[in-house]
């Protein structure tokens, strides 16, 4: 292994690895939101939203997220839709994301029993302030462990970014193998910035869990 | 008399073909405290989610003072305000301590003032002996401790009319007593309540009427003394006789 190499295209994948970390919390903060809202919607049975959002969700985690990039970046354009390989990574991952995270939320959701919307109704609020109030606080908490698992998942799955030319870890280690076929140096360098982006989310995320089944509620 | 605060006018209400409670019409008075009895599945704890409109009728009509209530309106939010209601149970919010679950809908739905809020509800607290618990969360308190919280929670709404659905059915014999007295002592202050509930000799005590309820239908509405001593339906008499035991030896 050349030491020299590694030292010289460091700066490569740290730009790289910046890029995919910021196109990875984009996507996952829109698919948080877009989960959030499938959740709810199918937690209310709103009617028509929640056909939709369940067709949107068969759809999402039925495809690989490769294809659906392929789609936005590809297909999208023909009719009209373009836009950057930027901005197409974090729709596709938003769109994948965001029905897993609407499953994580939804799990949580119905693990709360019926009587705590019934009573917060009770008391007069509005189904919009019960759910704030009283029924999300206790979702949300449950949620955390799949939750967890789905940023991990999703961080992952930048790894496809490349195939939309987006010059992420994975495009620059192939870069940099077609170039100088300075192969093991090159996925060295791709295991080890993965590595770096994601144990600290997963050592935060056995820490949100830890503190949630053990401070949680004064129990 | 007093007016009448509560009327209900043949209230029907059927989960799919099953008629649950069948033409029902009474009404309740100011300061008076309705206790309803019958068997299982009679439909006495649907009545109470019908009055708050947790359940949709087919047909009838809940009043309270002269409004109806509508399931699914737009001012039910505000109706249910001046109807407190504890459930059987796990009603308290478990991710809010006591004292917060007593002043989340007066303060995010009435908008009153936080201090003042937390002020009665300390007040209220003492009064059903729990002071102490104040920064407690429901998972440390027993049984009766959570229901005498709900019961202040539903209090601090000021409600007009307050609704009790066997809230000591899940309850161990102790904390049994320590929740029926409070609900007594409510009952003294010239409360309106309606009760549902399986303690025959506190419904006896507690009740201004008893409404015996059977296959969802009213079959006897009377005060508490001729219905536990001279109950005039055959019915009645069957219900009354499950609580009675014979010497076996």
């Amino acid at each position: 292994m050349s030491i020299e190499f590694i030292q010289k295209y460091i700066p490569l994948y740290v730009d790289a690895a910046w890029l995919t970390v910021r196109i990875g919390i984009a996507g996952i903060v829109l698919s948080i939101l877009l989960g959030l809202l499938c959740a709810v919607v199918v937690y209310f049975k709103t009617p028509v939203l929640r056909r939709i959002a369940m067709v949107y969700i068969e759809i999402s985690r039925n495809t690989p997220l490769l294809i659906q990039l392929f789609f936005i970046y590809y297909a999208l354009p023909k009719i009209g839709i373009r836009t950057d390989a930027a901005v197409c990574g974090m729709a596709g991952l938003a769109f994948l994301g965001g029905s897993y995270m609407a499953e994580a939320f939804r799990s949580g959701l119905e693990a709360i029993e019926n009587v705590q919307m019934e009573s917060a109704l009770s008391l007069g609020m509005k189904s919009s302030q019960a759910l704030f109030y009283v029924i999300l606080p206790q979702a949300l908490s449950i949620s955390v462990p799949a939750f967890v698992a789905n940023v991990i998942f999703l961080l992952k799955e930048t790894s496809v970014f490349s195939a939309i030319s987006l010059m992420d870890l994975m495009f620059t280690a192939k870069d940099l193998i077609g170039q100088y076929y300075k192969t093991t140096e090159s996925l060295f360098l791709l295991v080890v910035f993965y590595l770096i982006i994601l144990l600290p989310v997963s050592a935060l995320g056995s820490l949100l869990e830890r503190r949630l089944r053990h401070a949680g509620f004064g129990s | 008399m007093a007016e009448s605060l509560l009327t209900i006018e043949h209230l029907t209400k059927k989960f799919d073909e099953n008629v649950v409670l069948d033409d029902l019409s009474f009404t309740v008075k100011q300061g008076e405290v309705i206790v309803v009895v019958g068997s299982s599945g009679c439909g006495k704890s649907t009545l109470l989610r019908c009055i708050n409109a947790l359940e949709p009728i087919q047909s009838g009509k809940v009043k309270l003072s002269d409004e109806e209530i509508i399931y699914g309106s737009k001012t039910l939010a505000k109706q249910r305000q001046q109807i407190g209601m504890v459930f059987q149970s796990y009603d308290l919010f478990p991710h809010l301590n006591v004292l917060d679950n007593i002043s989340l809908a007066p303060v995010k739905v009435q908008k009153r003032n936080k201090s003042e809020v937390r002020e009665e509800a300390m007040e209220l607290l003492k009064r059903v002996g729990l002071e102490d618990k104040a920064m407690s969360y429901p998972r440390q308190l027993s049984g009766g401790q959570k229901q005498r919280v709900a019961i202040v929670r539903a209090l601090c709404m000021h409600p007009v009319l307050l609704l009790f659905d066997e809230v000591t059915a899940a309850l161990d014999p102790e904390m049994v007593r320590e929740v029926l007295d409070v609900m007594l002592g409510l009952a003294q202050q010239g409360r309106t309540m309606i009760i549902v509930t399986h303690e025959m000799q506190f419904a006896r005590a507690i009740a201004d009427r008893i409404l015996f309820i059977d296959k969802g239908k009213i079959v006897e509405d009377t005060d508490p003394d001729t219905f536990f001593e001279h109950p005039s339906t055959e019915r009645a008499k069957q219900f009354l006789n499950i609580f009675n035991f014979e010497r076996s030896k």
